[in-house]
């Protein structure tokens, strides 16, 4: 790669051991893509808690803030894995809230600004097309590149902490146009009416396609989404399909034509979606005889707009005896919401509002599943009926009205 | 049983980075996720119905065709290695970015890509060595059955 003075100052370690690791770590990214210089970032956001880092993670950190090492850069947090109002109630381990709240000290000693959000796109900061960032947490980053028309690969935890430290990234992936241009299409012909059908064509889409660099270019669309429909469907195909990158025509800013989203290429492959394609999606979860007692939205945390849906349909209605229902969200959002009345609705169903957090990297989840006697996981994020698999629940997507019923009455009408 | 010529032992991989490292395959025909297959305390393929579910990737060659998203198996590669359970090196068909920089920070070997289909030369349980530098992934030995 092509080294600037400055980065080979930092190479030869002039500006601490920490940055100079950092770039080192960068530079290896780099030639292993075939980078050939590093491109300045303006904005960082990175993933960094204790059940993702673990003890190791923690130990480098502790060093990396222990020798004065700071970020050059706005470096935000995504969600984390505890809200410690709530650590006795999910009888989460009172030792790793410990570590987590001494990893947060130490992200902040180090200039990190801990929002702890992994809608940072729809609450903190809004990049511009053609800016550079590195960001953490695949549902922001291809909410950056699609919706923002910003460029930035999946950096993960070390990685982006890398950039916040350095300020920069290797160029490679999205950071190039090349890699930006739609590779395949899809026809939209379903009705999406819920946060879930987004979602759920993020599965259909993600699914068949798992190769970062492939880029859907959907069409069709018969009117414009809003964010959090964007927002669901971003989310779902990084998650099924590993994907950085979609192109809607005529709404999202490298694609006012079908022509320039793929840039001059054909597609290698042109696909339909439609109704149907959608019912076989929710036709296809099963609950396996076992109870319907748990239901989350979560992953990606909940916007306002999405909080105020969810207290309209809760408003007068109670959770399930047995059952339990999660909706998760960051700080500031649960602010506003309970400034708004939201919040009041919502929690007098005897829902759970956790905020700062996403539900499927809580500390202790593989004990409290066991321990609360769930089994299936009933969401309208289709993300998270991927991710958790992990864990062993049988997750079940549903769409966000059906989704309240079933936590208020233990039933699926389907 | 017929043994394959020399040249026929050996796939080309695109990119790679890491140590020289030899050991028994663990062949997926599924892709993996540290965050979404994977019980992080045993090393234990843990999500149901995953082709590999019930191996463990403790001392393995991961061989695997793609990477699920995930932006967390960058600390994910770093703890599991801190753990003792890390496989010894990664063998993606096609990978993202996250695995790339969770295995280059944590020192673990991993390459993209491949000259010729692995399923068809390499089964779980047979001894392959995969070197970064020459950008070689080879079958040493199969496994005894």
């Amino acid at each position: 790669m092509r080294l600037t003075a400055e980065e080979k100052k930092i190479l030869r370690g002039e500006q601490g051991r920490a940055v100079q690791e950092a770039l080192q770590l960068q530079l290896e990214v780099g030639k292993f893509f075939g980078a050939k210089r590093f491109v300045p970032v303006s904005n960082v956001h990175m993933m960094g808690d204790i059940e993702v880092m673990g003890d190791a993670g923690k130990s480098f950190l502790e060093r990396a803030a222990q020798s004065g090492a700071k970020c050059r850069q706005p470096t935000t947090t995504n969600a984390r894995c505890i809200d410690f109002a709530h650590v006795e109630h999910l009888k989460q381990d009172a030792n790793e809230a410990r570590k987590e709240k001494e990893l947060i000290a130490c992200l902040r000693r180090m200039d990190v600004i801990t929002a702890d959000t992994c809608i940072n796109y729809q609450t903190l900061y809004q990049p511009h097309l053609g800016e550079h960032v590195a960001w953490g947490d695949t549902g922001t980053v291809i909410y950056a590149n699609s919706v923002f028309g910003a460029r930035s690969n999946f950096e993960a935890g070390p990685a982006a902490l890398a950039a916040g430290l350095t300020g920069r990234v290797p160029e490679y992936g999205f950071h190039l146009d090349e890699h930006r241009r739609g590779t395949f299409q899809v026809n939209l012909k379903a009705d999406l009416n819920d946060l879930a059908d987004w979602g759920a064509i993020g599965k259909i889409v993600g699914s068949g396609h798992q190769d970062y660099y492939a880029v859907p270019v959907f069409s069709g669309v018969k009117r414009t989404p809003t964010a959090d429909e964007l927002k669901q469907l971003g989310a779902a195909l990084a998650s099924y399909g590993s994907m950085g990158m979609f192109h809607m025509v005529g709404v999202t800013p490298e694609a006012p034509t079908l022509k320039a989203a793929f840039g001059g290429r054909k597609p290698k492959e042109v696909m339909t979606v439609s109704n149907r394609d959608l019912e076989r999606v929710y036709a296809g979860y099963d609950k396996q005889n076992n109870p319907l007692n748990l239901v989350v939205f979560s992953g990606p945390q909940q916007s306002l707009f999405e909080m105020k849906t969810l207290a309209a349909l809760l408003k007068g209605r109670r959770v399930a005896k047995g059952s339990q229902l999660f909706i998760t969200t960051s700080n500031g959002v649960k602010s506003a919401a309970k400034e708004l009345g939201y919040l009041h609705d919502i929690e007098q169903s005897g829902a759970v509002v956790l905020e700062g957090v996403c539900f499927y990297i809580l500390q202790n989840l593989p004990q409290m599943r066991v321990r609360e006697g769930w089994s299936n996981l009933v969401t309208n994020s289709a993300k998270l009926a991927n991710i958790i698999g992990a864990h062993k629940f049988n997750t079940i997507l549903r769409r966000t009205g059906e989704c309240i019923d079933i936590a208020c009455t233990g039933k699926d009408v389907r | 049983m017929n043994k394959p010529a020399k040249a026929d032992k050996t796939i080309r991989v695109t990119r790679a980075f890491g140590n020289i490292v030899e050991g028994e395959a663990l062949v997926s025909t599924e892709g993996f996720s540290p965050r979404y297959d994977l019980d992080r305390w045993s090393g234990l393929i843990s999500r149901p119905g995953h082709a590999l579910e019930g191996h463990n990737i403790k001392d393995k060659i991961l061989i695997t065709p793609s990477a699920k998203g995930g932006i967390a198996a960058g600390w994910a590669f770093y703890d599991i290695q801190h753990k003792g359970i890390s496989p010894k090196a990664f063998v993606f068909g096609v990978t993202n970015p996250v695995m790339v920089q969770g295995a280059v920070f944590a020192g673990i070997t991993i390459t993209e890509g491949w000259s010729a289909d692995p399923y068809q030369l390499i089964r779980t349980g047979d001894i392959v060595r995969v070197n970064p530098a020459k950008r070689t992934l080879t079958l040493v030995r199969r496994a005894s059955r």
